[in-house]
């Protein structure tokens, strides 16, 4: 075994890895681009406000997710994709979009009975 | 109790599963049972920390702090397991013959043994600080008892530690010399999945476009919030409705840990002298 060749393999092996996952992480700049459109989602007592919100299809949207109980929430949608932790008193802000039209269910699950749903149009 | 419980087990869920991996794939290796505690307890401390400043992570980097910190870990995740997965693809032999009980040196097991604790940690430490702020909020809220709680979460616990070993018990069964082939593959898709997942949390922050926001959907065969398509999310990185740039970080992933798996798998001089199966 040649051992001196062993550490450069590695070092390029490395090197192959980091590349894509560098390019993964690349488009941080991104951070400035303000979306326009923005939706509020309120929890408290175990309910949203609104239960059903009602946004355009085929548009990048903004969603700000209230959590005005008194413990922790974790704003979760397998039809959008998305989960976020919000401690009590936050608003955590999500990216959305742009949905087909459809409905998308979301639920809290830290308490999986507050359900609430949007619907693209 | 029984939403307690249930909730819990789904957070323990994922990182025990990745224990149950890590911990077959490294039979044979000096210390495996010591670092990989010491990742479980060192993830345990993270979570709660994470826990303790989730408000200040989640309010940080302009509201993407959450997103950011967990992309973080799991590309760290990431980078341990194409560590070891390459690493095993130069050392499987010599594995092999160790978990036979046959002694044999092995290059720089401490280190390899060390990366797969970080991989523990990091598991741990995401999934429990979900826990910790779940238990947290309902202990402050005082709608369950304390016993009732305690109990749930304990149910859970043991439910999600249950799942992980019976997986690691499952991959034992597999003989020797095929085993660390089988962990490898393993370890491969639990990287390629967590690499996707990670795109998913960029994509909420807005740092990483979707590429496509929904390449195909799946739902209707395999729902992805039933206990089959949970298992399957930790396992190979299922998504029922995954982004363009998700699937991307998927098949770069495969690519950039799966190709040199297989160059580096023993080569067929020293397979001809492997013992055979």
């Amino acid at each position: 075994m040649p051992i001196a060749a062993r550490p450069a393999r590695r070092a390029v092996l490395l090197a192959a890895l980091a590349i894509p996952l560098a390019a993964l992480l690349a488009p941080f700049n991104s951070l400035a681009q303000t979306a326009t459109l923005s939706f509020t989602l309120t929890l408290k007592d175990g309910a949203w406000t609104p239960q059903e919100l009602e946004v355009p299809a085929n548009q990048k949207f903004e969603l700000r997710v209230v959590n005005a109980g008194t413990r922790s929430a974790e704003f979760e949608s397998k039809d959008m994709r998305r989960e976020k932790v919000i401690p009590a008193g936050q608003t955590a802000v999500i990216s959305a979009g742009p949905l087909k039209p459809g409905s998308y269910e979301f639920f809290d699950d830290f308490n999986p009975k507050a359900r609430g749903r949007i619907v693209a149009k | 109790m029984l939403a307690t419980a249930v909730i819990v087990f789904r957070e323990v869920l994922e990182a025990a599963l990745i224990i149950g991996i890590v911990l077959a794939a490294a039979v044979g290796l000096e210390g495996r049972g010591r670092w990989v505690g010491a990742g479980i307890a060192i993830g345990i401390a993270g979570a709660g920390l994470t826990a303790l400043f989730a408000a200040t992570i989640t309010a940080s980097l302009a509201g993407a702090g959450q997103e950011v910190f967990n992309a973080a870990i799991l590309v760290v995740a990431v980078v341990m397991l194409a560590w070891h997965t390459i690493w095993m693809a130069k050392h499987g032999r010599e594995m092999a013959a160790r978990a036979r009980g046959v002694a044999a040196e092995i290059g720089d097991g401490t280190r390899h043994v060390r990366a797969l604790a970080v991989i523990v940690a990091a598991a741990v430490l995401r999934e429990g600080a979900e826990t910790v702020l779940f238990i947290a909020g309902i202990a402050a809220s005082g709608e369950e008892s304390v016993l009732g709680l305690t109990v749930g979460a304990l149910l859970g616990l043991a439910g999600g530690a249950l799942a992980g070993g019976a997986l690691y018990a499952g991959l034992l069964r597999i003989p020797v010399g095929r085993l660390f082939s089988v962990t490898g593959w393993l370890v491969l898709l639990l990287a390629a999945g967590l690499a996707a997942q990670a795109a998913g949390f960029l994509i909420q922050a807005d740092l990483l476009p979707s590429l496509g926001e929904e390449m195909w959907d799946t739902s209707f065969l395999l729902a992805e919030d039933g206990m089959a398509g949970r298992v399957l999310h930790t396992l190979v990185g299922y998504v029922a409705r995954p982004a363009g740039a998700q699937v991307l970080a998927y098949g770069l992933t495969l690519l950039a840990v799966g190709v040199p798996m297989l160059l580096l798998r023993q080569t067929p001089a020293r397979h001809r002298d492997a013992v055979p199966t």
